[in-house]
């Protein structure tokens, strides 16, 4: 039986978890990674894709979360979403609005470094989205 | 003096506005409640934030890796006010308040010789400052189809004023809006978002104490991500502390306005009933003299 830890996912709309749990899958900016208890402290900026809590109470939960960033200490997971919602409430409509406005960065990027910039969010979105939406 | 007729017409009508008024009154405590919901589950978020840019700045420890949006351009000539107000009137001193501290504001950074550009988010900010500063309003944020106000429409003003500071268009940005302090006490306040300032380092290093961070990507590159969210952040909340802060001081217009009314109307009832009075009195006197001359 691991060890619980504190969790919490916050979008600046509301607090959307905030309880003990025994691990969460965060999708980093440069790699996944799950974090347990007495995980050293990390900062990471993290990229649109599915976090997975698992409570201490032995239920998975799974939220989707385009951007933001996870404070990693030993003591309690801070995960910081610019959005966030649970994967049974997700929109399909709204991704595919994401999707869109990504496209439409790439089409306006002035430069070659916001272009790219662009073009990796749109790949981690489509990417994404597959993996999320079985057809 | 008005006729019977026209006192009951007036009373009638007096009685019209206030049950609007009061309708209204209801329609903006029912509103305040979401919207103080709304400011205080925002709230998480901007602390946590605020933790770990106070983290993160201490690990850069002031280098000259800090983005400019934090450092500024270390300049103060151009200043860019945005001046959230509300879209709607109606809520007593609420829009004008604001619109006086940023007219005072920019009154001020003129006559010292300073460029000033403005954004108005909101109908009513921007109504009173065309009149005198038309010419440097650059552009008007219209919000008046956002049914509930999402960190989306917080996160356009702040793309745009990001944008326009990597122009050049700027060296500091300060943000306008009223204070939510209680149902009856909104407090208009400015605060400056750009050069963000280095927050203090008083806000205790979370449970990790002085522990070694590592950081993925590098501190600087995690910073340029986190400054421009941290604009948006702030923005939101303005904008939240902005909409429960009208609807606070709509609530109490209205409660004003319905109270007046009341008296307006038990002032009139009172004429209405001492010429109604007067009027009988008359009509008997003239009956009894028409009696007693026959």
């Amino acid at each position: 039986m691991p060890e619980a830890f504190k969790f919490e996912l916050v979008s600046p709309e509301r607090l959307l978890v905030s309880e003990q749990v025994e691990a969460v899958v965060i999708p980093g900016a440069e790699g996944e990674m799950t974090v347990m208890a007495h995980h050293a402290p990390v900062m990471t900026t993290i990229k649109p894709g599915v976090v997975t809590v698992k409570t201490a109470a032995g239920k998975e939960e799974r939220y989707v979360v385009f951007g933001g960033f996870a404070d990693i200490v030993p003591a309690g997971c801070t995960l910081l979403a610019e959005s966030a919602v649970a994967v049974g409430d997700i929109d399909r409509a709204d991704l595919a609005r994401r999707i869109q406005e990504a496209r439409e960065d790439v089409a306006d990027a002035k430069d070659d470094q916001t272009r790219s910039k662009a073009e990796q969010f749109l790949s981690q979105l489509t990417t994404f989205e597959g993996a999320i939406l079985p057809a | 003096m008005p006729s019977l007729k026209d006192l009951r017409n007036r009373i009638a009508s007096v009685k019209a506005t206030q049950k609007i008024t009061k309708a209204m009154q209801m329609v903006a405590a029912a509103k305040l409640r979401r919207a103080q919901e709304a400011a205080e589950a925002a709230r998480p978020y901007s602390e946590r934030m605020g933790a770990v840019l106070a983290n993160i700045t201490q690990a850069i420890g002031g280098g000259g890796e800090a983005p400019a949006l934090m450092t500024g351009t270390g300049k103060d000539d151009v200043h860019l006010l945005v001046v959230c107000t509300a879209e709607r009137g109606l809520c007593g001193g609420f829009n004008s308040q604001i619109a006086r501290l940023a007219r005072d504001h920019i009154r001020k950074l003129l006559s010292d010789g300073k460029q000033v550009k403005i954004i108005c988010v909101g109908k009513k900010g921007f109504d009173i400052l065309r009149r005198d500063y038309a010419a440097l309003i650059l552009e008007r944020v219209d919000l008046r189809e956002v049914k509930t106000l999402g960190f989306v429409n917080a996160d356009a003003i702040a793309k745009k004023i990001i944008q326009l500071f990597n122009e050049g268009g700027f060296d500091i940005c300060t943000l306008f809006y009223s204070q939510f302090k209680s149902v009856i006490s909104q407090v208009p306040t400015t605060r400056q978002i750009i050069p963000a300032g280095v927050p203090s380092a008083a806000t205790e290093a979370t449970d990790g104490g002085n522990a070694v961070y590592e950081y993925e990507p590098e501190p600087g590159e995690i910073l340029s991500d986190l400054i421009p969210r941290n604009i948006s952040v702030q923005v939101f909340r303005a904008l939240l502390e902005n909409a429960a802060g009208e609807m606070g001081a709509k609530m109490s217009a209205m409660d004003n306005a319905t109270r007046n009314a009341g008296d307006m109307i038990n002032k009139l009832s009172i004429t209405y009933n001492r010429q109604r009075q007067a009027q009988i009195t008359k009509e008997l006197i003239e009956i009894i003299s028409g009696a007693e001359a026959l």
